[in-house]
């Protein structure tokens, strides 16, 4: 048959490529830089989807971004700042909590939602060829949305109360870029184990609990005498946490050893849970 | 530039049996399984299958497929269909070999995968046509033509959980259908909307192949894969039976169904996979009221379909689906479409009858698909459970007619002619 009865579609057609489908092994799909360019379009309508469904289907839509850190913000500030009494360094407890979290709410979200992108997709992953890194990739992106707008309300009670941002604030990308590489790496291991065994969804919230009792958000990490304290910051979000206040609200000393270590810290479960949901990842259409 | 599409070469899939289900779920869900006794289920579908510990979904296929052809697989339940068509659309990985795919793939799916209920129709064209791999700008431009094709215009910007089922299969289908892939994977989709979408489809998937695309279709109806495809590839259990001129292959297919349908139901493994195996079909049988010899029977008598089964389960249920010769469906027999008249007997035992006032049938040779249910599940299935004979008879006091006669079915009728 000739090819000429071909039209092309849409665009010029790219010339046809042969793609040897085969057994493979190793570090060799996720981060295949060119299936991921060639499938950018699904990424960014898997993230705009989660967007828009999130803010249809809730009757408060986007102000369950403020409300969540907020009402926090109220529970923590009367039960540990008032009745505990706990230590804010010197801060409003009220800020100093919010300041924490905003970064924690996004991250906690996106580890509960993410840890069951996979499996509440399944249709999708037994049926169709995709990436499957973008569906927990793609609540991490889905949830900037949130964060921004509880990052512009964080602000405005920061100007309320009339503390003026440092040059410190040029940081939060950064911060946010350790929490997000984090945030990739848990919830990429996690959806991929959900997929075999579903006892993740009961392990979640729970961990969640834990993770933030262990992070600095309610307490400030100066209550821990050195060298403990520099150590916690292999908990990632130790380093976002007292970070994000730094670049907040303007303390004087920089976390810098913090955020170093959980910089690294970040990577190392970034790489590891790529890693694995690498391995795993071939494996998803026969067991989901 | 080559004109081969698929390249397959030792191309093999294997699966560890009783790992896909004792790794899945909680270790609760496990413990019940368990409990339930469907261990039974693991090993008496092991027992059959199982060459060690692995069962082969496809072995050792070599196929090469050209720029163009129209390919439709053919195969019972489990003979690696669907298993090709998920390696050729990168879900899985093969075991072994490898194939070699030459442009760009689509596949047809399901109808309504990837469709979001809270989103508007707008909005799942375009994800659905991301997630089958269009560009947004291919979306874009051929976004009115879709909407044309699925007939939903006014309903656009309406969720797609407030459309009937029929407007979100149209809409579906229709983004499917304008994916323009260089090769299509059809599995098991034509079957969906009304009559006059499944003739548009129809028309649509004849465009297609008329455009030069290769497409490899997956579907049990035969007249389907007639009609669209040139070349037929048979599968048995994972390995290539015959690759033919599509009418040859069907030939063959149903000649492997009559020789299954010889062996003892029981020891067949091309089962429904959706089943439960709690009850399990063990012998298909029709008899005409003349009693005489089993499967055959006289157009024109009455007869019964009787169905042994391993166990009663309770709120059991059947449906029978009689095909002709040819492959085409002629008749369902379904016990959920119930009627008065219909009896439950508690003393009847681990088999259904169906009676027919009248075989209204023509002479020919027929088989019988069944499908059993029981507890709201579908426990059993099997294709070609059961063929028989059609012998001449005499239907409402008319002769049936022997020969070159049309059709399958003779309607009671009566003329009136001038004299």
């Amino acid at each position: 048959m000739e090819t000429a009865t071909l039209p092309p579609p849409g665009e010029a057609a790219p010339p046809a490529e042969t793609l040897r489908l085969q057994a493979t092994k190793g570090f060799s799909r996720v981060l295949s830089p060119r299936e991921l360019w060639r499938y950018r379009d699904l990424a960014f309508q898997i993230a705009a989807r989660d967007v828009t469904v999130r803010y249809r289907q809730t009757a408060l839509g986007a102000a369950w971004a403020i409300l969540q850190p907020v009402g926090f913000m109220v529970v923590f500030s009367l039960f540990f700042g008032r009745v505990a009494g706990v230590s804010s360094d010197g801060l409003p407890y009220a800020l100093f909590s919010l300041a924490a979290l905003v970064p924690w709410t996004y991250f906690a979200n996106t580890l509960l939602l993410g840890s069951e992108s996979l499996v509440s997709n399944s249709a999708l992953v037994a049926k169709i060829y995709f990436p499957r890194i973008f569906m927990p990739a793609g609540v991490l992106a889905a949830g900037f949305v949130d964060l921004g707008v509880s990052l512009v309300i964080l602000f405005a009670i920061v100007l309320i109360y009339g503390i003026v941002p440092t040059v410190a604030v040029l940081m939060l990308p950064v911060l946010v870029l350790i929490m997000v590489a984090a945030g990739l790496g848990v919830t990429a291991g996690l959806s991929a184990v959900n997929v075999r065994y579903r006892d993740v969804r009961y392990v979640i919230p729970f961990a969640i609990q834990m993770w933030l009792f262990a992070t600095p958000v309610a307490y400030p990490s100066s209550l821990i005498d050195e060298p403990w304290r520099t150590l916690t910051a292999i908990n990632p979000m130790v380093g976002v946490v007292e970070g994000f206040r730094w670049a907040t609200l303007g303390t004087a000393d920089a976390p810098w050893a913090l955020i170093g270590i959980s910089a690294a810290s970040a990577l190392v479960l970034l790489v590891g849970g790529l890693a694995y949901f690498d391995r795993v990842e071939r494996s998803f259409a026969d067991y989901i | 530039m080559s004109d081969v599409a698929i390249q397959t070469a030792g191309l093999g899939k294997s699966y560890e049996l009783g790992l896909s289900r004792r790794g899945y779920g909680t270790l609760r869900e496990s413990l019940i399984e368990t409990a339930k006794g469907s261990l039974g289920k693991l090993t008496r579908r092991g027992r059959e299958r199982e060459v060690g510990d692995t069962l082969w979904a496809l072995h050792d296929l070599s196929l090469t497929i050209k720029r163009g052809e129209v390919v439709g697989l053919i195969g019972h339940n489990g003979a690696g269909k669907s298993t090709l068509l998920k390696i050729l659309s990168r879900i899985v990985e093969p075991t072994v070999g490898y194939a070699d795919v030459t442009g760009r793939t689509g596949s047809l799916l399901e109808v309504g995968t990837g469709f979001h209920p809270e989103l508007t129709g707008r909005e799942n064209v375009f994800l659905n046509g991301a997630i089958l791999g269009m560009r947004r700008s291919e979306i874009r431009a051929r976004f009115d033509e879709i909407v044309a094709f699925a007939e939903i215009e006014r309903f656009l910007d309406t969720p797609v959980k407030r459309y009937s089922s029929g407007m979100s299969v149209r809409l579906a289908f229709a983004v499917a259908a304008h994916l323009e892939p260089e090769i299509l994977l059809v599995d098991e989709v034509l079957a969906v909307g009304d009559a006059a979408f499944q003739r548009k489809s129809l028309g649509k998937m004849n465009e297609v192949a008329e455009a030069g695309r290769t497409v490899i279709f997956v579907s049990h109806n035969l007249a389907i894969l007639q009609a669209l495809c040139e070349r037929g590839v048979l599968l048995e259990r994972g390995q290539l039976l015959t690759d033919a001129p599509v009418d040859e292959a069907i030939d063959s297919y149903l000649r492997t169904l009559e020789k299954a349908a010889d062996v003892d139901l029981l020891e067949r493994t091309d089962r429904d996979s959706r089943g439960y195996d709690e009850s399990l079909i063990r012998r298909v049988q029709i008899e005409d009221s003349a009693g005489g010899h089993p499967d055959t029977v006289v157009a024109g008598r009455s007869a019964t379909i009787a169905i042994e089964v391993t166990e009663a389960l309770p709120m059991t249920e059947c449906r029978l689906t009689i095909h002709n010769s040819l492959g085409h469906p002629v008749a369902t027999l379904d016990s959920e479409v119930s009627a008065p008249v219909d009896v439950r007997d508690p003393e009847l035992g681990p088999r259904i009858e169906c009676s027919l006032d009248s075989l209204q049938l023509l002479p020919g040779r027929y088989r019988i698909d069944v499908v059993l249910k029981g507890k709201r599940q579908i426990q059993d299935g099997l294709q070609a459970a059961c063929f028989f004979d059609v012998e001449p008879g005499v239907l409402h006091e008319r002769p049936t007619p022997i020969s070159g006669a049309d059709g399958d079915v003779v309607l009671p009728h009566v003329w009136r002619l001038p004299a």
